[in-house]
């Protein structure tokens, strides 16, 4: 601030005045930030034929900026700096050195009103194309692998299996319980109304293995591993790795997409048993404070999870796996080059997934309820 | 109608025109690239130098025209079609862009595990071979993240020399480098084409590694949006009647005044 309180006793003035047809602007006091200057006589879209400069003081940045800004307006071919003294003149040279980019400016000027909704609809249904594209391309390469004609180092498959499966245990563990637990606490307060308090097992058992488990394993796996496939493959793309695959012969999508498809539709449904047996347990630790004993929990429980419900949310897992591995493969291929691209695309990797999960959910139970399971 | 490839040159390129959507970049480009050649693409700061690279090595595909090796159309191949003309090329890109889950002698030893029948063995042996090429004994176990800018140059290009490829693409070799690193990537690649017999395309737009190994150059005009000349960039310093092309070689000083007795 202390710029500011140095501020002299000149205060800076842009006179603008007409004298025997040609048009002068005289320039005086000194140009600082923050200092206000006053204008008089200005009018819109003028370049003078002619400078005095005469009473100017120092100058920063702000002088030249104000003069820019009215030659833009003005938009004149060969505008004259007539008079301005010898510093600022330098200046003025020096920014009107390389003419402005015709391409930008056009650019800027279609950002209007419908144009734009256009754009952004049909970006959207291009997407929508490019997005399904991919998956195509991808039951192709896994289509390819397995009939042997591609491949992938074997490591990477394994490593991403670790950092997928095992990595993710302890945070599936947590969250499941806890689902585990409020299912029964809340299943527990409406059905001790009608002294069915019993039920909660039937409750939790069903919501988890149906539901619940896989749909919480599916969002912290897109959190975590989805996000983590499209920051990395992002990367790799802001990097040039991909391109360095690509001129060595080797198909990024068997090389990249694939192991991690293959990784994630193998830990799922894993991941989703695992989650369902933590839930119930939560849920048995809750029933037991209410004086329902495990015991009776699990033989209550097992008179309607039977092997085809409890298969439901296996099921539903393979999907669900898939959708989290391509959402986040292509957005990490489909990544710009920078570092901003690479979190641009982490996010939009997640909310991709996300939203195909519940709606892939929905049509599930939509399915379910027809065939009456 | 576009003119018929030198089959005698290692790359041909005939009619080219690069764009991106409805933007062009470089219209109607013509050169050959001979063999042993150190060929130059240069040019000012976005005039498509590396997007030229990337219509040679297949990244990008031309509006128009074709890119020959050896006189074989390699626009006209596509998907596996392009692997054998792929194999005989090696590319080293602007910042390395070695595969950062794998050390150094893994980034060399991949594209030998997958184009060769070689043994482990063999393998190892030959990644450590180039990589004592490049003048990084030693460094095998590294990660590109654990060595410098420089280092992963150089890796970058010893894992370009892998499968010992006719023809070598450097993308800016030198950008970043200090004078007396980029004075040994030249000799390296000095040494590299007399004692391999490799062909070398670079795209850089440091003069003085430009004059110290090129024999053969194109360079691209921004204002005409096209070759401004083609041929030995000393001669072209000299004598070329593209007063841009005498500019951009003499650093912008009045050409033939500019040199040093």
């Amino acid at each position: 601030m202390r710029s500011r309180e140095t501020v002299t006793a000149f205060p800076p003035q842009a006179v603008w005045k007409e004298e025997e047809g040609i048009l002068q602007l005289e320039l005086s006091g000194d140009w600082k930030l923050g200092s206000e200057p006053e204008f008089s006589g200005e009018s819109h879209a003028t370049w003078p034929d002619a400078f005095q400069t005469a009473g100017l003081g120092s100058f920063d940045s702000t002088l030249p900026a104000y003069l820019l800004r009215k030659l833009r307006e003005a938009d004149v071919a060969n505008p004259t700096l007539e008079g301005l003294r010898e510093d600022l003149r330098g200046l003025m040279e020096l920014a009107l050195k390389v003419p402005e980019r015709d391409e930008a400016k056009t650019q800027r000027d279609q950002a209007h009103g419908l144009s734009r909704l256009g754009t952004l609809t049909s970006n959207a249904w291009l997407s929508l194309l490019s997005f399904l594209d991919f998956t195509g391309d991808t039951v192709l390469a896994t289509l390819r692998f397995f009939t042997g004609r591609a491949g992938f180092r074997a490591r990477d498959f394994w490593l991403t299996v670790q950092e997928c499966g095992a990595g993710a245990l302890p945070i599936v563990a947590l969250i499941s319980f806890l689902i585990g637990m409020i299912l029964a606490f809340v299943g527990n307060v409406q059905l001790a109304a009608f002294g069915a308090s019993l039920y909660v097992a039937d409750l939790v058992g069903i919501a988890m293995v149906r539901e619940m488990g896989v749909m919480m394993t599916a969002i912290i796996m897109s959190g975590r591993t989805g996000a983590a496939f499209a920051a990395h493959i992002g990367s790799m793309n802001a990097n040039q790795e991909i391109d360095a695959l690509k001129t060595f012969g080797f198909n990024p999508f068997d090389f990249l997409v694939v192991p991690r498809l293959l990784a994630l539709l193998l830990m799922m449904p894993l991941l989703t048993i695992y989650a369902n047996i933590i839930g119930i347990l939560g849920g048995m630790l809750v029933a037991s404070t209410v004086d329902i004993p495990p015991q009776l929990f699990l033989t209550e429980m097992l008179t309607i999870v039977d092997l085809t419900q409890a298969s439901l949310g296996v099921i539903k897992s393979f999907f669900f796996g898939a959708v989290i591995a391509i959402a986040g493969c292509y957005h990490g291929m489909n990544s710009g080059n920078s570092s901003a691209a690479v979190g641009e695309s982490t996010t939009r990797a997640v909310v991709t997934s996300i939203t195909a999960i519940i709606i892939l959910d929905s049509a599930f139970a939509a399915v379910f309820t027809v065939l009456d399971i | 109608m576009n003119a018929a490839p030198d089959p005698n040159a290692k790359i041909s390129v005939r009619g080219l025109t690069m764009a991106f959507g409805s933007y062009v970049v470089m219209r109607d480009l013509n050169f050959d690239v001979r063999e042993k050649d150190i060929f130059i693409i240069m040019g000012g700061s976005g005039c498509g130098k590396s997007t030229l690279l990337r219509h040679l090595i297949g990244l990008k595909e031309p509006e128009t025209g074709a890119v020959f090796y050896n006189g074989e159309n390699f626009t006209a191949a596509s998907g596996a079609e392009r692997l054998p003309f792929i194999r005989r090329f090696g590319v080293m890109y602007q910042s390395g862009a070695l595969w950062s889950s794998m050390t150094l002698a893994e980034n060399i030893a991949m594209p030998l595990e997958e184009h060769t029948g070689l043994n482990h063995r063999e393998i190892r042996d030959l990644a450590r071979y180039k990589l004592a090429l490049v003048g990084l004994s030693g460094y095998e176990d590294f990660y590109p993240d654990q060595v410098s800018g420089g280092m992963n140059k150089r890796a970058g290009i010893a894992r370009a020399l892998a499968l010992d490829p006719e023809v070598l693409f450097l993308d800016e070799p030198g950008a970043g480098l200090d004078p007396l690193s980029t004075r040994r990537l030249d000799e390296l690649i000095l040494r590299l084409r007399d004692s391999l017999g490799s062909t070398f395309v670079i795209v850089t737009h440091e003069l003085a590694s430009i004059f110290a190994i090129a024999n053969h150059s194109i360079f691209l005009d921004t204002d005409t949006k096209t070759q401004g000349a083609t041929g030995d960039p000393k001669t072209l310093r000299d004598s070329s009647k593209n007063e841009a092309v005498r500019l951009f070689l003499n650093r912008g000083e009045k050409p033939n005044t500019a040199k040093t007795p």
